[in-house]
């Protein structure tokens, strides 16, 4: 399987990062190098093997439903970019 | 036992137990290592220096030694992986995404270690978000080698991505060091480095805190100059965290009273898959000669299979990328990290923010990690490589009803210039090959400096144990480091 511009330009703007026209080409490249070499996965076979999920055995610790944490809203907001009251600043979103 | 005439040429044993002792105060220990932190900073080995920080918490600690009250690492200076977070200290995953990010937090690993009474002198470099093999990543620069050829100045790089840390060890300007392992990142820079490194088993140590990678692989681990330090460090580091459900509510053992016991009777196994085409033949030399070691010590040697073990790292470019696609889709220019100006909307922010926070190395992780999840890829793809994650854990399954422990090379070279793997991606992740397997089966390995190429370069041993049985992966370490004698140092090239 490759990849084409297209389908670079795709995953870029599914990927919320930005890509310069002239920077499709040269991740076309890498990126099909790259699966040119993980194609090599499809030669076993994995019919009926189970995906690992868990790689230590263990169940999900579960703990009671109640706030352990919260209430400081300064600390929460102290590394935002732009922020008001407490209130991270995005740009207009609803016109 | 004599201690050595320079504070940091001392182990972390051995400065533990001459503070205990009160042979050398962790002032006069700390202000040793803040000032060959500041020498070597051609090294490019930390991000951000706290020599006051430093000076504070020895003082502390010499406070409560005078009074008696000393913990298991009190008064002893270490260097921290950047990517621990750390409260009121800037912590940057080595990227321009989060470089002015101060946490309001402490990671627990960073936390145990300062409970335990150790003493932070900085931050050190790492490839960005951890992702690289040469710490050539970094959005600070690359880290340099302490090492060079015989009879050459040409910079090599540490490895990576724990890089910094590596390179402060090696150098001496850290009595111990944190590490982070995601796919070889604390053992392929203590190789290449002649360092004792130890990615411990999946769920030892609490994840909390540290940036995230790829969260079902990343591990936390000690990187020392003696398998004894490690044994220590380790100890300390673990933990049990109600803030990490994968977090494994174990007991911590006493890795250090365990560590001589040797290796009578213990069954060693070689993965004959281990032997690459292309490999160097001071490898496979030297691979022989640690299972002589062992062997000479009265351990049997047993040959063993991985039959899965070459689909280990391409299945593993498939899961790093897709997790890290999503544990970096929080970087979004809002909350917290880079934020681009000049935007038209909501959208073009996200897009401008992470263009500009991320490097290429990044943006190429979460562009392959997008695509391998994406609608009508998924199967083909992650399902595949999950599924082979079964069966490369199960080859261990197997493998480990023969032995108690595996024997392998800890990297296919020794350290290399820098610039020399950049143009090829897959060239630069081949550097892995021989580390990424446990990480996909969870298990703990370790390297341990085992000898030096024809150049004079640091080659490393890797053990490789059961689930949780650190004690014997130590133990089996300790062996290799007993008959190796490595004892080698770079020569101090960079004082300032």
């Amino acid at each position: 399987m490759s990849v084409d511009k297209d389908t670079v330009r795709r995953i870029a703007r599914l990927a919320r990062i930005a890509l310069d026209e002239t920077r499709v080409e040269p991740m076309v490249k890498d990126l099909n190098g790259i699966f040119a070499w993980v194609e090599q996965l499809a030669e076993v076979n994995v019919e009926g093997v189970p995906p690992l999920t868990s790689v230590v055995a263990q169940t999900l610790k579960l703990r009671e439903d109640v706030v352990t944490a919260g209430g400081d809203a300064a600390a929460v907001t102290a590394n935002a970019p732009v922020s008001e009251d407490h209130f991270f600043v995005v740009p207009k979103v609803v016109e | 036992m004599s201690l050595p005439v320079t504070p940091t040429d001392f182990t972390l044993a051995e400065a533990r137990d001459a503070v205990a002792t009160k042979k050398i105060s962790s002032t006069e220990l700390t202000k040793a290592f803040v000032q060959a932190v500041e020498g070597a900073r051609e090294l490019n080995a930390f991000i951000t220096e706290t020599p006051d920080r430093a000076l504070t918490m020895a003082a502390a600690s010499d406070a409560r030694i005078a009074k008696g009250e000393g913990g298991a690492l009190e008064g002893l200076p270490l260097a921290i992986k950047d990517l621990f977070c750390t409260k009121g200290v800037r912590t940057t995953a080595g990227s321009k995404m989060l470089s002015t990010f101060v946490p309001p937090y402490e990671s627990t690993v960073t936390r145990n270690l300062w409970n335990a009474g150790a003493v932070m002198l900085g931050k050190t470099n790492l490839d960005e978000f951890a992702m690289g093999s040469s710490n050539e990543t970094s959005f600070f620069k690359p880290v340099i080698n302490p090492w060079r050829s015989t009879n050459s100045n040409q910079n090599l790089v540490p490895g990576g991505s724990s890089g910094g840390s590596a390179s402060a060890v090696a150098g001496n300007l850290c009595l111990a060091a944190t590490g982070t392992d995601t796919g070889g990142s604390i053992r392929q820079p203590a190789a290449v480095t002649g360092t004792v490194g130890i990615k411990p088993t999946y769920g030892r140590c609490s994840r909390w805190g540290i940036v995230a990678f790829a969260s079902s692989l990343d591990q936390a681990g000690p990187m020392t100059r003696t398998v004894r330090d490690a044994a220590i460090l380790l100890r300390q580091m673990a933990s049990v965290d109600p803030n990490d459900s994968t977090s494994v509510d174990r007991p911590v053992p006493d890795y250090e009273a365990t560590l001589d016991a040797g290796v009578k009777g213990l069954r060693i196994g070689i993965p004959k898959e281990y032997r690459i085409d292309g490999a160097p033949p001071e490898i496979d030399a030297l691979w022989e000669r640690g299972a002589q070691w062992l062997k000479a010590q009265g351990a049997e040697i047993v040959e063993v299979s991985l039959p899965h073990t070459k689909y280990a790292l391409p299945a593993y470019y498939i899961v790093a990328p897709a997790e890290a696609s999503s544990n970096l889709a929080r970087y979004d220019g809002v909350r917290f990290g880079h934020r681009a100006e000049g935007v038209r909307d909501i959208t073009d922010l996200y897009e401008k923010s992470r263009a500009e926070g991320f490097g290429p190395e990044v943006r190429r992780r979460i562009l392959i990690g997008t695509y391998v999840l994406s609608a009508g890829y998924y199967d083909a793809y992650y399902a595949r490589a999950q599924k082979l994650r079964t069966l490369i854990a199960r080859d261990f399954e197997q493998a480990f009803e023969k032995c108690d422990v595996l024997l392998t090379p800890a990297t296919p070279g020794p350290a290399f210039a820098l610039g020399a793997k950049s143009d090829d991606p897959v060239a630069m992740y081949l550097n892995d090959v021989f580390t990424v397997t446990v990480n996909l089966a969870g298990l703990p390995a370790m390297s341990v400096p085992s000898g030096l190429t024809a150049d004079g370069l640091p080659l490393g041993l890797q053990i490789i144990g059961k689930a949780f049985d650190e004690a014997t992966v130590l133990r089996a370490g300790r062996s290799i480091e007993v008959a190796a004698a490595f004892g080698a140092k770079p020569a101090k090239w960079w004082t300032a």
